[in-house]
């Protein structure tokens, strides 16, 4: 996959990598506030800023995962202060829903985490960031576009063999046999 | 001149996408007067040997039905793919994985435990036996495909130039897309072969869709009386509807039943299932956790309600934590 986030870091040790959707309204002016403050947090996190937590597409959520991130951090305004009025509601709603379909899909479901975060708590932009930072790295590597390398890999073995039979025909030579053969049942 | 070859192969599939070739009814003599069909295994006797030893390109189109799962299947994709000028993707399993790729929550080997040693329906006297890749008889060597540990759709595997999607596809979009191959006026490759809209357009329920939903619970079919004027979201129960790309004439809707995704999203989505539940979820009433949970219970296996037909060719594609091969 061509812009997947490559994993191996410059001196080779795995650390957690985390796409985080902060809203802009609260969350990614505290994390401001945290930066403006000189607070230091783990550098393991990439903050996309959107204008609301209600804009949390599930789709991206998965994307980020797929694309070889380890964690998603979702950023938005306390219950009653969305800008919009109901757009945190709706984050939370889906964040519920697709937490139970992470487990279902072999993905644990800390690996996704949503914060209520206010303009003013700069100190708990930082905090939580540490945390799901310690969490995802007991937790190790999620490595999903390795995963998608090593299930085609079944399907390589075949294309290869076919494509050397055909090699063999086009150049005139005894055909090698495939390793399956087809039998019309 | 000749006549286009055109040529039919099934997959991993339950024989669906055959039955709609015959649904044409009277029109398949059209179909059949204007083309030469090369392979349909499920109607007519020909050997692959014969279609390996034509040239490359020589059939106009391919039908492809099912997803790919096996050796035999790859290889069959491989061989059509090589021989056809066009390769449709014909069919929900084909062009999303269809419900085959269901499959792709388990490991292969729990498939072939519970299919051939746990299974209530097991025949065999007892006997707890496994399809063996080799085997002899007579002093004869058989050999039988090896199944995948992942389902695939066919554009996961070979290059694919259009989509027909469905389950089956109804005759009316069959019908257009063949029409649109043997007439030449095709649509840009890797095209979706159908409306690019959501079902709820063509939905004869359209008028009474609320504005604003908000779910207070989620019902099942078999759990309510459906009111057969109403839209199903403003009755409780889920309707892939607003996520599905419309062109079947809403035919479950008619039946009073609701849509369940079958001719995947449309272009401008990229996970069906992720954008169903991302519309559901948004609009369920309850603001605490509790209580939101408490009307999300009403949906038991997301996976199975949203990914019906899209799993293989979904985002994730299959259960992460399943190994890559045999166990």
């Amino acid at each position: 996959m061509a812009n997947t986030i490559q994993p191996p870091l410059p001196d080779g040790k795995w650390k957690p990598r985390i796409v985080a959707f902060f809203c802009n309204w609260c969350t990614y002016t505290a994390a401001d506030l945290a930066g403006v403050s000189r607070m230091k947090h783990a550098a393991n996190v990439r903050i996309i800023r959107l204008m609301c937590s209600g804009r949390v597409d599930p789709q991206f959520i998965i994307a980020a995962l797929t694309k070889g991130a380890d964690a998603v951090l979702i950023g938005g305004c306390h219950p009653n202060d969305c800008h919009y009025s109901e757009g945190n509601y709706k984050c939370l709603r889906r964040n519920q829903m697709l937490k139970r379909m992470l487990a279902d899909m072999g993905i644990e479901p800390e690996r996704v985490r949503l914060e209520w975060i206010s303009a003013a708590e700069g100190e708990k932009v930082k905090r939580v960031i540490n945390e799901l930072v310690e969490t995802i790295s007991r937790l190790g590597p999620l490595g999903i576009p390795q995963k998608f390398e090593e299930w085609d890999r079944e399907m390589s073995e075949l294309t290869r063999q076919m494509s050397k039979q055909q090699e063999a025909v086009d150049g005139g030579e005894t055909p090698v046999a495939v390793k399956t053969e087809v039998i019309h049942v | 001149m000749s006549k286009p070859k055109v040529a039919f192969y099934w997959c991993a599939s339950c024989g669906g996408c055959e039955e709609t070739v015959v649904d044409l009814a009277e029109d398949i003599l059209g179909v059949v007067e204007a083309v030469d069909i090369v392979l349909w295994p499920v109607a007519m006797d020909f050997k692959y040997k014969e279609i390996e030893d034509m040239p490359d390109k020589s059939i106009t189109a391919t039908l492809l039905n099912g997803a790919v799962r096996s050796t035999e299947q790859e290889e069959m994709a491989h061989l059509m793919r090589r021989k056809s000028q066009f390769l449709i993707a014909y069919g929900s399993c084909a062009v999303n994985g269809g419900i085959p790729g269901l499959a792709n929550q388990f490991t292969r080997e729990q498939i072939l435990k519970y299919n051939y040693e746990d299974a209530p329906t097991l025949g065999n006297g007892g006997q707890k036996i496994r399809p063996q890749l080799k085997s002899t008889e007579d002093g004869r060597e058989l050999s039988l495909p090896e199944l995948h540990n992942v389902v695939r759709s066919l554009d996961q595997v070979v290059e694919v130039d259009y989509y027909v999607p469905g389950c089956p596809p109804t005759p009316n979009i069959t019908k257009t897309a063949i029409t649109a191959l043997l007439e030449g006026r095709l649509p840009p490759k890797g095209s979706v072969l159908a409306p690019d809209i959501a079902l709820c357009e063509e939905c004869d329920r359209k008028a009474s869709k609320p504005t604003n939903l908000a779910f207070t619970e989620f019902k099942r079919t078999h759990q309510k009386l459906i009111d057969p004027t109403q839209c199903l979201l403003a009755q409780g129960v889920v309707c892939m509807g607003p996520a599905t790309r419309s062109g079947c004439g809403a035919q479950c809707l008619g039946g009073n039943m609701p849509c369940t995704g079958c001719f995947g999203p449309t272009s401008r989505v990229r996970d069906q299932g992720l954008k169903i539940m991302s519309s559901l979820c948004a609009n369920v009433a309850p603001k605490e956790e509790g209580d939101i949970s408490k009307v999300l219970e009403g949906i038991p296996d997301p996976i199975g309600t949203f990914y019906r037909y899209g799993l293989a060719k979904s985002m994730l594609r299959r259960k992460v934590n399943l190994p890559a091969n045999g166990k």
